[in-house]
């Protein structure tokens, strides 16, 4: 008995997750001819998958138009083959531009339609719920009933809003959430909008948010809608600086504002820039999440103060937008963190064989992943705190190691020891100094670790009043 | 006033996701300052006090379940607890352990949900809610097999309890009391050092002890504040002086003292249902009592321990079967009168914690 008790895992939940019905138990499970099924399809996958690893070795695919694992360059065959035919310059510019367009929107629109499911379902597990499972297969279909719910319902409009400005912001919002797009790298060919300054570009669309949340604030004449928005123009005025604090280490290492040089520069040194930077990594991350109004910073919409902020009063498809556009930028800051820290497209060399996008795909859903569970887990921290975060601490720092990398940056480029060596020195040196910088500011700033143990409450039997009460307090 | 310092005004409910129920509250505001509070309440008026004057005494047991919905146990009890004073009847052993380990039950699941609220309003997206949640299901499922309510229970009478628990609920009961610090301890793990939550409930909504004793709170508001006041210890009822158990009392006052002291409490309560179950006697579980029962004319003021506070009962007998005046001493509505006190000044983030530590149920604010 003793022994059985020994083994029985510590918490309630981990037993619970030790009860769940295994993957092992599933396919033990399923009938034979299922099972048979399964086997035949695996084995066909493999010998697809040997058969186009034999092409990518013998390097058959590499750079031809059918080269699937980048599609840059189907689409330049289309324009060479259109320019070939002389139909005049701007059509094969505006055709490659339209099937590009119509690829990435088309791509984002789906995955904001699979993300609020996946959202939800990973909300409901994490809070041992079953989540949306009505709605076609395991819910699949829910996210489209609710745009179509969306679609049809009445748009409101408040007595004493500003009806012009009124229906501005839902698709001012939503332009640059998709702008943003437009210079992440899928693929070494793949990009939509590969421009030099791409870093920038990234930097100044995220900002332009700002000015439809303020509208939407404004015009709704609600004064939680106004408070949302105050707190929104606050927050996003304050962590625009720490966000291009952190990226310019990235410009100073990299040596470029491309963003598809960025990957390559972490590509062919075989590192992620998050090994070499880990606090602009982390900069990076949470400033978005104020950007972007994700827990731990959602103070912007806080429900449980300001009921949903700045979109209070937007009902139907403008309340969609809204919520799409907050989906949709979680996505893009995954794009980014991708893009600028975890190398991107590629992993080591695995791009080879697998088509980068899916790659820079699976990065992104990994980053999302973290900010469901982020979601899922954190309270919210308030809006003084938050502002003293930036201001007393992340900006300082920032600047701080902007200067180290500055200096690092300069000694990577004259050491002439292996790239692998120096760098694996320099993260490891950041590391050390990211520890040891945040704690000595820390007690700089005079902040000081809230700790719970010393208010744990003390256990009496006896019962009194104020008397009683100072006695306690005496004598713990 | 002129228009440039105008106040700006928030009006916060009677539908709004953090006034827990139909509750109204009136802000000015300066930027994220809270200037002034109105506290606004009678959106959920139902005449109880009136109408139970038209009712015997065991008529009126529904309406506490109904006053504060979510602890309707406790409820049941503060009347049968102050009629029986007032008539004399004497309640047999069984049904006094019967009474304790369901008013422990209950208060476990209400502490649940006033700890799940709070953190809900400082922010978690509803996960801490819903694994407190989990427990409460449990509860009301207990509280569904012996008298088939979940939430209304209706379940003690004036002279012990309704009915005896079915067969099956002993080694439920059991189950989930041996399961149940586990679970707790894994909430705390998932609450107590955490840097966000400790940011943002130390040392907000501030009440001292002197405050808390002015203001007569009671309950774990009053605990929060250092003060080791507790019914159950004070003012014995039922079998509670058999029972060994400890007061948490908090250090600071503040909003996540009472968070503590209500998480601690549920331990405590475990530890209460623990001990009953192995003391309970056999025997009857009411005593038989007339239908229309008519006590002596007079007055009596019967009191108890409810999740939230001393929930009293001022009842006045006319001879006849009805009450000729039966009154309700709220502890959420005399808790919340120090609301104000403790808003004006903060911001309106910390107001809402605050209101949430307070732990209301405008059900029994307005009754």
């Amino acid at each position: 008995m003793s022994s059985d008790v020994k083994s029985r895992p510590a918490t309630p939940m981990l037993r619970e997750i030790l009860e769940q019905p295994t993957l092992l138990g599933g396919i033990r499970s399923t009938p034979l001819p299922v099972r048979l099924g399964l086997a035949v399809f695996a084995l066909g996958f493999l010998v697809v998958n040997v058969a186009i690893g034999v092409l990518v070795v013998s390097g058959r695919l590499d750079g031809h138009w059918y080269d699937f694992r980048d599609l840059g360059n189907a689409t330049a065959a289309l324009r060479s083959w259109l320019d070939d035919r002389d139909l005049g310059p701007w059509l094969s510019y505006w055709v490659t531009a339209l099937i590009g367009g119509v690829g990435i929107l088309s791509f984002v629109g789906g995955v904001l339609l699979i993300g609020t499911w996946v959202e939800r379902r990973l909300l409901a597990k994490f809070q041992i719920r079953r989540g949306p499972n009505r709605v076609g297969p395991f819910g699949l279909l829910q996210p489209l009933a609710d745009a179509l719910k969306l679609i049809q319902k009445e748009v409101l409009i408040p007595i004493g809003a500003d009806r012009k400005l009124f229906f501005l912001p839902p698709i001012l919002i939503f332009i640059p959430a998709m702008l943003g797009w437009g210079p992440v790298p899928w693929a070494p060919n793949m990009a939509y909008l590969d421009v030099n300054v791409g870093l920038l570009y990234v930097v100044a669309i995220s900002s332009l948010a700002v000015l439809a949340i303020f509208i939407a604030g404004w015009s709704s004449n609600n004064h939680y809608a106004l408070l949302g928005a105050m707190r929104t123009v606050a927050m996003m005025v304050s962590y625009e600086i720490p966000v291009s604090l952190s990226l310019l280490s990235v410009v100073l290492f990299t040596g470029s504002l491309q963003l598809s040089e960025i990957v390559a520069w972490q590509s062919t040194h075989n590192t992620w820039l998050a090994m070499i930077l880990p606090f602009s990594l982390f900069t990076f991350f949470f400033s978005s999440t104020a950007e972007i109004n994700r827990t731990p910073n959602d103070i912007a919409e806080a429900e449980s103060e300001i009921v949903a902020g700045f979109h209070t009063e937007y009902s139907g498809m403008k309340a969609g937008l809204f919520l799409a556009v907050e989906l949709g930028n979680a996505l893009l800051v995954g794009a980014l963190v991708s893009t600028f820290f975890l190398g991107g497209y590629s992993l080591f060399g695995l791009e080879e064989w697998i088509p980068p996008y899916l790659i820079l795909f699976a990065k992104i859903s990994a980053v999302y992943f973290l900010f469901v569970w982020l979601r899922g887990t954190l309270p919210r921290f308030r809006l003084d705190q938050l502002m003293g975060y930036a201001w007393k601490f992340l900006i300082p720092l920032s600047i701080a190691f902007v200067g180290i990398s500055a200096v690092e940056a300069s000694i990577f480029a004259r050491v002439d020891a292996p790239g692998l060596i120096v760098l694996g020195a320099i993260g490891i040196v950041n590391v050390v100094l990211t520890f040891v910088l945040v704690r000595a500011w820390a007690r700089v700033v005079g902040y000081e670790v809230p700790r719970g143990e010393d208010t744990r409450p003390t256990l009496t039997t006896a019962v009194g009043g104020l008397r009683a009460a100072q006695r306690l307090r005496v004598t713990p | 006033m002129t228009a440039a310092n105008e106040p700006y005004i928030l009006n916060i409910g009677p539908q709004h996701p953090s006034t827990h129920g139909v509750f109204r509250l009136r802000v000015a505001m300066d930027g994220e300052t809270i200037v002034d509070m109105d506290m606004i309440v009678g959106y959920l008026h139902r005449s109880m006090e009136k109408l139970a004057e038209e009712r015997t005494y065991t008529q009126n047991i529904p309406f506490t379940d109904r006053a504060d919905y979510l602890a309707a146990m406790s409820g049941n009890l503060g009347l049968c607890i102050a009629a029986e004073r007032l008539t004399g009847v004497e309640v047999p052993e069984r049904a006094q352990y019967l009474r304790v380990i369901f008013a422990e039950l209950q208060r476990i699941a209400s502490h649940a949900m006033a700890n799940g609220t709070l953190v809900s309003d400082a922010g978690a997206w509803q996960t801490p809610l819903l694994y407190m949640f989990r427990e409460r299901e449990k509860i009301l499922d207990l509280f569904e097999m012996t008298c088939g309510a979940r939430l209304t229970t209706n379940y003690m009478r004036i002279g012990g309890v309704a009915f005896e628990p079915p067969a099956e609920f002993w080694p439920a009961l059991r189950e989930l009391v041996d399961e149940l610090p586990d679970r707790i301890d894994e909430y705390s793990q998932l609450l107590i050092d955490n840097e966000i939550f400790l940011a943002r409930t130390r040392g907000i909504g501030v009440i001292s002890a002197e405050d808390a004793i002015n203001g007569s709170l009671t309950g774990p508001a009053l605990r929060g504040s250092g003060v080791p006041w507790d019914l159950r210890k004070a003012e014995p009822y039922d079998v509670y002086d058999r029972l060994d158990f400890e007061i948490p009392v908090g250090r600071g006052g503040d909003v996540y003292d009472r968070f503590m002291v209500r998480f601690e409490e549920t331990k405590q309560s475990t530890r209460i249902i623990k001990q009953a179950i192995e003391q309970i006697p056999d025997g009857p579980h009411k005593t038989q009592i007339p239908l229309a029962l008519r006590p002596e004319p007079g007055e009596v003021y019967g009191r108890i321990e409810s999740p939230r506070g001393e929930l009293g009962f001022y009842l006045v007998s006319d001879g006849s079967p009805a009450p000729y005046r039966f009154h309700i001493r709220a502890p959420s509505f005399i808790n919340l009168s120090l609301l104000r006190q403790l808003a004006v000044g903060s911001t309106l983030p910390d107001a809402v914690v605050t209101l949430g530590s307070i732990d209301i149920v405008v059900g029994e604010i307005d009754r």
